[in-house]
This record gives C-alpha cells, structure tokens and sequence, in this order.
C-alpha cells in the first residue's frame, strides 16, 4: 500500500470529528458505571432509541436533530430515573448485582433492540439536516460538517456536565457519591436520591449522542451493537469516572479506529474497538490517563 | 456412586424414550424441533457452569455459538472432517476463545471478562464477515454429512447426535456441581476474597469453568452448518442464543444442573411452538421480558421457586 | 526459645503519595502470641493484607518458614499455613456450616476425608451442632466461631484474627480469647489484631504498635504500654 500523507491527515482529522461522537457516547456511561458504578451495558441501546425518537421527531416538527435531541433529553432523563428505581428496587438493594442486575441490563438491551426493529423495522433510518453535504476545506484536510457540528455539539454536552458536575451543589454530591456513598449520608443526603439523579442525568445524555449519532450516519435498530465495546473501552481507558479523561481516550479511539479503517478497510473498525478494550483490560485497567495503582 | 449410576441410566432411558417416540411419530418436523430445542439445553447448560456457579456473566455465547459452528466449517473445507470430528475441533476452538477471553480478563472485576465477552460477539462477526474462505457475509454451504447406517434419517441423525451432547453437557453440569471444582466456584460466586484466603485457586477454576463454558458452547454450534445446511454470519451470529443462553438457566434455576434444563425445554418449546403463530422478534421479545422479569422478581428461578415453598 | 519462622522485613506500602505503611519489621518465633495495635488509620489492616497477598505489590520482604511469600497469591500462602479472619465475618454465604469449612479442606488435599475433618473443626469452637444452619442465620460471635473454624480447617502454622472480637460482648470476647489460646497450644503463632485492650493483654506474650504507618514499639506488653509516646500517640487519645 502506497503511504499518502494528506490520507493520513486526513484520517487522523475524522477521527478526532468521529472522537467527538465516541465521547458523547461514553460520557453518559462515564457517570453511570465509572461514577455510579452501574454497569448499564444497555446505554448504547438508549442511545440508538434517542436516535430513532430524534429521526421520528425531527421528521414530524421539521427541525433540526440536535435541536430535537436537547428537546427530548428530558423525557430521557425521566425514563433513566424509571429505569433506575426498577434496578435499585430489586437489584442494589438486594446485594444481587452482579449476576441478576447484569442480566437485568441486558434483558433491557434486547428488549429496546428487539422492540426497535418490531417498531420500525430493520432498516435503516436517517434525517439529514441541511448542513449534512458542506465540507468545509483547510488545505488539504477536509472538514465535513456532518462530522464537525455533531462532534462540537458533544464537546459542548460534556462541557456542560463538567461544569454541572464541579460547580452546583447536587453536581459535587454526585462525584462525592462516587468517592464514598456514606460519607454523603453523614451529611444527611440520601446517596439513592443522588444516584437516580445522576443516572437519569446518564441516559439523558444517552439520548443527546443518539442525535449527535443520526447526523453522522443512518441508524438501525442494531447499532448500538457496534458501540458496547467502543464505549466500554473509552470509558474504562479514561480512567472510568474522569470527563477529560474520557474526551481524551475518544478522540484517541476515533483516530485509531479511523486510521485503520482509512488503511485497511472499514468492515474492520469493530476489530479495533475489542482489541483495544482488551489491551487495556489486560494491561492497564486503572486507564491510559489514571495514576498507577 | 448409587446416584451418578442412576442419573446416567435415566437420561439414558429417557434419551431413548424421546427416540422411540420421534420414530413413531415418524415426521421429520419433530427431530428438527427436538434438535431446536436439545441445542439449547447444551448452551444453557455451558452457561450456567461459569454463570451458575461461578456467579461470572457470559454475554458471548452467540460468539462462542458461531465459533463451534465455523470451526466445524472449516475443519470440513480444508481437513475433509465430518461432523463428529468436527465437534471435536469446535469444542478446542471455542474452548480456547473462552480460556483466552478469561486470562485476560478475569484478574479484574468479574464485570470485565462479561464486557469483554460481549463485544467478543460483534468482533468475531467482523472477521467472519471478512473471511472469503467461510464464504464472508454471503455464507457457507455444506453438504450433508455422510450417512451413518443405523439411523434412519439424516434428521434423526442430527437429532440424536445433539441429544447426546445435550446428555453429556448436563452430566458434566452434574459433575462440576459435585466436586471439588464446583464447591470452588461456589465460594467464588460467593466471596471470592474469603475463598482465596482459604487456600481456593480462584484465578485457576475460573479458567477452567471458562475453558468448560466456551468448550460446551462451541459443540453446541458445531452442528448447526448440518442442520440448516448453510449458513452466514447473520443466522451464527444471531442475537437469540445470546439472550436465550442467560435466559434459560436463569428461568429455569441457575446454578443447579438441573436448572437449564428446565429453562431451555420450557422456552425453547415455547419459542419453537409460537414462531408458528408470531413474528419471531415478537417472539425474542418476549424472551427479554421474561428474563427482566424472572431476574426481578425470582432470582432464584423456578427451582428456587419450588425449593422455597417445601 | 525457638527460631524465626515468620519475617517481615521492611514492608511497606504506598497509595499514589500517601504512604499507608513504611519499613515495617516484624519477626514472629514459632508459636508465639502478638498484639498488633494502633489507633484507626494506622497501617494495621495494610499490613495484614499486605502479609496475606490481598495486595499483590508492596516494598519489603515477607517469609514464612523459609520461603518467600512476595509474589504469592493468597491461596499459596494459605496452603503454606497462613491463615485469617476478617474484620467483618466472611462466609460463603449459600453454602451451610459445615460445607464452608470443607471448602479448605478439599483444595487442601484432604477431599476423602473433608467432611470429618470439618466436622472436627466445628467441634474445637463449639459449632458442630449448628453444621447445617447457613451463615445468615447464625448470631454474630457464631459467625466469628465459623470464621475460625475455617481458618482450623488450613491447620496452620500462622493466624492472623484481625478484629476477630468487634461487635462482642464481654462474655463472648472471653470465648474468643479462650478459642485462641487453644489453637496457639496446638502450635499456631497468632497475631492478634485488636482494639479491644482488655482482649490484647490477656492474650499477648509480645505487643507491637503501630502509628501513622510506622512501628513505633516493639516488645513485652507491660514494657511497651508504659512507654510514653505509645501512651501519647495512641492510648492518651482513646
């Protein structure tokens, strides 16, 4: 294969965009299972839902789909609050996570899964806003907006949960739950009312990547398949529970997984994603950003 | 001893029984539905040894599945192996997946190895996918396997050889759950801290029941390539052995033997008897409810269920 | 007296910057009784799971018998005869009494005969009339009783009770102390991890203190008591 550099720069540029997607995709878990320590394998499943409702909206209002996915996050935060009762009802409580709440989550996957394609079908789905065949051009490299709004659109969701999370009282509680849920108790607040919070927060975010999602590609009921070992592997990269940490290993993950697929084809991007989580889990599971153990 | 002799006779003269029955019945339909059926006795069974037990989740058994079944391809393309040997080869190769997937997975947080297991699926799908030799995303054809003179048919044949396996996987779901290795597992499941301390080789039993798990899973998909006669990675890979692998132990009762059986016999027939009348993503839907709601609300299953109430 | 069996040299342990545990030296003869005290945050319980292999990297050298332990998983340890409790009773909680205390014993090489084996440990602490009963249905010393037989069953040459009497009364501490004494005849060295005062000097032939992560004392308990930084640094504040 002959080596081309504005290939290669080229590659690299789309998968920091592809980055930005992978980042608002792993955020939302970054605060369920690194912060909450839920392994909410079903996340990605509830992102592609968000997609499908942003397709269906967006259809019907005739708007755009990022301005529809922050108008239906929170009637996705609501349902994360359901699904978390549920899960903290009969799992948490009762000690049984680890099998049981498991298979909970993904019992949730399947049926979303499968309740997609009886809802809409196999097919595939798109809404392509009216920004979606600019490209944008510096040089060489190209900037195609269909990548660059929604990854912008990420960095600004992140952005705002950071904020969220370091500035407002309920955002401090919410990291301080991750560090010691007793602690919080002491204080007279109740971990479990922090943590349905904190989770509706996860799914609602969730919902926001699913729109960032359908401007980038068309969406089916399967692809958040693809995604379980992409987020998990960020997630677990990023140090788990660390924001920065997580836009860092995404950003990295796009430009590895892009890289690859400019070189040696796209069918072989999912590869990327087990071999890293893999590597990771194998050699540095405290994440490529965390300290030591 | 008494009780292993009397388990081993009854399966046996139940196996028989079920093979005597499907001849008088005489119609091809009953040993394909029985074959649906016994696979995923054998895929339940797998599960519950490392699931059951161990208390460790194997979301891949989908990915297991396909690896049996496209060993036992391959093994045909190049070596010429039929089906027998070629459930040999599928029990090595899934079963070095399982061990490979555990060793690097299984010092750290059970919850680990089950992610890991889970995109386990997805990227065995992509290399299969660009496999030119097992025919990639168009498929694989195999031509039937070669006759064997006692049976009566190639279906009862199939049908006989997974009753077999389906024998064999619970005996040794039996086994594990009477030994050594399987008290080991147990204080895993629960408390794997205190076990170590008390001298159990945690990491080591856990590699051998994901050794077992990925094994059993393997031959259960070794026959599928002579059941349905071709096969792509859509159907190997197929989402309904992954749900039904958990599903079924734990409806039926994970972590006894008998357990996945009672759940594979109960939802596979069920599945079997309502594709007949429902779309089949109505039907895996249903699948998913139950598992929500057999995991919610009876964790124990539905021999918890009974023991609970004696 | 007899020679050094167990050695702990220089052991120490770092969490990022904070230093739990720094150059600790303990060396215990063969059958020997040691209090290992320190207020809360001491380094105590980082010392144990140090020696036990719960941490698998820490500076230092620990050796039992003669054979080096660094590097050693938990259940090595325990085959070579170390044995522990655990501050809060850990018990395999789906399985009964007496399949609890088989549990050592089949992967200590003694699956033909486990089951008398247990048995017999759950008569040395009392217990063999709840060998069917499973571990949430048993009170709190009877769990405590249980986390010892199970140690019994490892025979070893080394136990270490960390807090094995928190939560007890008085009565209860007494058996306790009375079951430690009896497994020290039997050969074990025994370090006893412990707040409750009353329980360590009954007990100890030798006390060690530990504060901010450091061996502050080392020797006879009447000695040692009396020094006035253990005084200052630990008893002054109780």
């Amino acid at each position: 294969m002959e080596f081309d550099l504005s290939l290669l720069l080229n590659g690299i540029v789309s998968g920091l965009l592809l980055g930005g997607l992978y980042a608002a995709a792993a955020s939302g878990l970054a605060v369920s299972f690194g912060m909450l320590d839920i392994v909410n394998i079903a996340h990605p499943a509830l992102m592609v839902t968000g997609a499908f409702t942003v397709v269906v909206l967006g259809t019907w209002l005739g708007l755009d789909p990022l301005v529809v996915a922050v108008l239906q996050a929170p009637l996705f935060y609501v349902f994360g609050i359901g699904i978390y009762n549920a899960y903290h009802h009969f799992f948490e409580k009762r000690g049984d996570e680890a099998l049981q709440g498991l298979a909970f989550f993904f019992g949730v996957m399947f049926i979303i899964e499968v309740g997609l394609v009886m809802a809409f079908g196999p097919e595939q789905r798109f809404l392509d806003p009216s920004y979606a065949y600019t490209t944008w051009r510096i040089g060489d490299i190209d900037l195609p907006l269909r990548m660059l709004v929604p990854g912008l659109f990420a960095m600004a969701c992140i952005g705002g949960l950071f904020l969220y999370l370091h500035r407002s009282f309920t955002g401090l509680a919410i990291a301080a739950v991750a560090q010691d849920a007793e602690a919080l108790r002491l204080m007279a607040i109740d971990p479990v009312r922090i943590k349905r919070l904190a989770f509706g927060i996860s799914i609602a975010l969730a919902s926001m990547a699913g729109g960032a999602l359908v401007v980038v590609q068309p969406v089916e009921p399967s692809s958040g398949q693809v995604f379980i070992g992409r987020v998990f592997a960020i997630c677990i990269m990023g140090g788990m529970a660390s924001l920065p940490g997580c836009i860092m290993a995404a950003l990295l993950f796009g430009v590895v997984e892009n890289v690859t697929a400019t070189f040696f084809g796209p069918s072989w991007s999912p590869a990327v994603a087990f071999g890293w989580l893999l590597l990771v889990l194998a050699f540095r599971p405290q994440g490529l950003f965390g300290k030591a153990a | 001893m008494n009780a292993n002799l009397r388990f081993w006779l009854g399966a046996a003269a139940l196996g028989l029984a079920l093979v005597a029955g499907l001849r008088l019945l005489g119609n091809d339909y009953g040993y394909f539905a029985g074959y649906f059926v016994l696979q995923y006795v054998v895929l339940a069974g797998a599960w519950n040894i490392l699931g059951g037990y161990a208390g460790y989740v194997n979301f891949g058994a989908a990915g297991f599945m396909a690896a049996g079944a496209y060993s036992a391809i391959v093994v045909r393309q190049w070596l010429g192996w039929d089906l027998i040997p070629g459930i040999f080869a599928a029990a090595v190769v899934a079963g070095l997946l399982g061990l490979g997937t555990g060793y690097l997975t299984l010092r750290l947080k059970g919850v680990y190895f089950s992610i890991a297991t889970l995109c386990l699926a997805v990227v065995l799908q992509t290399l299969v996918v660009n496999w030119d030799y097992v025919g990639g995303s168009r498929g694989a054809y195999i031509i039937h396997a070669r006759d064997i003179p006692p049976f009566n048919s190639y279906s009862e044949m199939l049908f006989i050889v997974m009753l077999a396996l389906a024998i064999i996987t619970t005996g040794i779901g039996r086994a594990v759950e009477m030994s050594r290795l399987g008290r080991g597992l147990q204080a895993i499941r629960d408390n794997e801290r205190a076990a170590e301390a008390v001298g159990v080789p945690t990491l080591r039993l856990k590699l051998v029941a994901t050794t077992l798990c990925g094994a059993l899973m393997g031959v259960a998909g070794a026959p599928l390539p002579y059941y349905s006669g071709y096969l792509n990675p859509e159907a190997a890979f197929s989402l309904a052995y992954a749900v039904n692998a958990i599903a079924m132990p734990l409806i039926g009762g994970a972590g006894t033997w008998a357990g996945p059986v009672i759940g594979a016999v109960l939802l596979a027939s069920l599945q079997q008897a309502a594709t007949v009348t429902i779309s089949s993503a109505l039907n895996l839907w249903i699948v998913g409810w139950m598992l929500v709601i057999f995991v919610a609300v009876a964790p124990r299953g539905i021999l918890g269920w009974f023991r609970k109430r004696t | 007296m007899s020679e050094v069996f167990f050695r702990a040299a220089g052991v120490g342990k770092r969490f990022g910057g904070f230093v739990a545990l720094a150059e600790v030296d303990i060396e215990l003869r063969a059958g020997e009784r040691l209090g290992l005290i320190g207020p809360n945050g001491s380094g105590k319980s980082t010392f144990v799971n140090c020696i036990s292999g719960d941490f698998a990297e820490h500076d230092g050298q620990v050796s039992l018998a003669g054979t080096v332990l660094n590097g050693l998983k938990p259940h090595r340890r325990a085959r070579l005869g170390m044995a522990r409790t655990f501050q809060l009773p850990q018990p395999f909680n789906s399985l009964d009494v007496l399949e609890n205390v088989r549990v050592p014993l089949l992967f200590a090489g003694h699956a033909a005969e486990a089951t008398d084996r247990a048995m017999a440990c759950l008569e040395q602490v009392e217990m063999a009339d709840k060998a069917r009963k499973l571990p949430k249905e048993l009170t709190q010393v009877e769990q405590r009783r249980l986390e010892l037989a199970r140690a019994i069953a490892l025979n070893p040459r080394l136990l270490i009770a960390d807090e094995a009497m928190a939560g007890l009364s008085n009565a209860e501490v007494d058996q306790i102390i009375a079951l430690l004494f009896k497994l020290n005849e039997a050969g074990a060295a025994v370090i006893m991890i412990e707040h409750i005062m009353r329980a360590v000097t009954a007990f100890s032939e030798r006390l060690v203190v530990f504060v901010a992560g450091r061996k502050i004392a080392d020797g006879p308990p009447r000695d040692v008591l009396a020094l006035p930084e253990v005084e200052g640094a630990y008893l002054g504040k109780q």
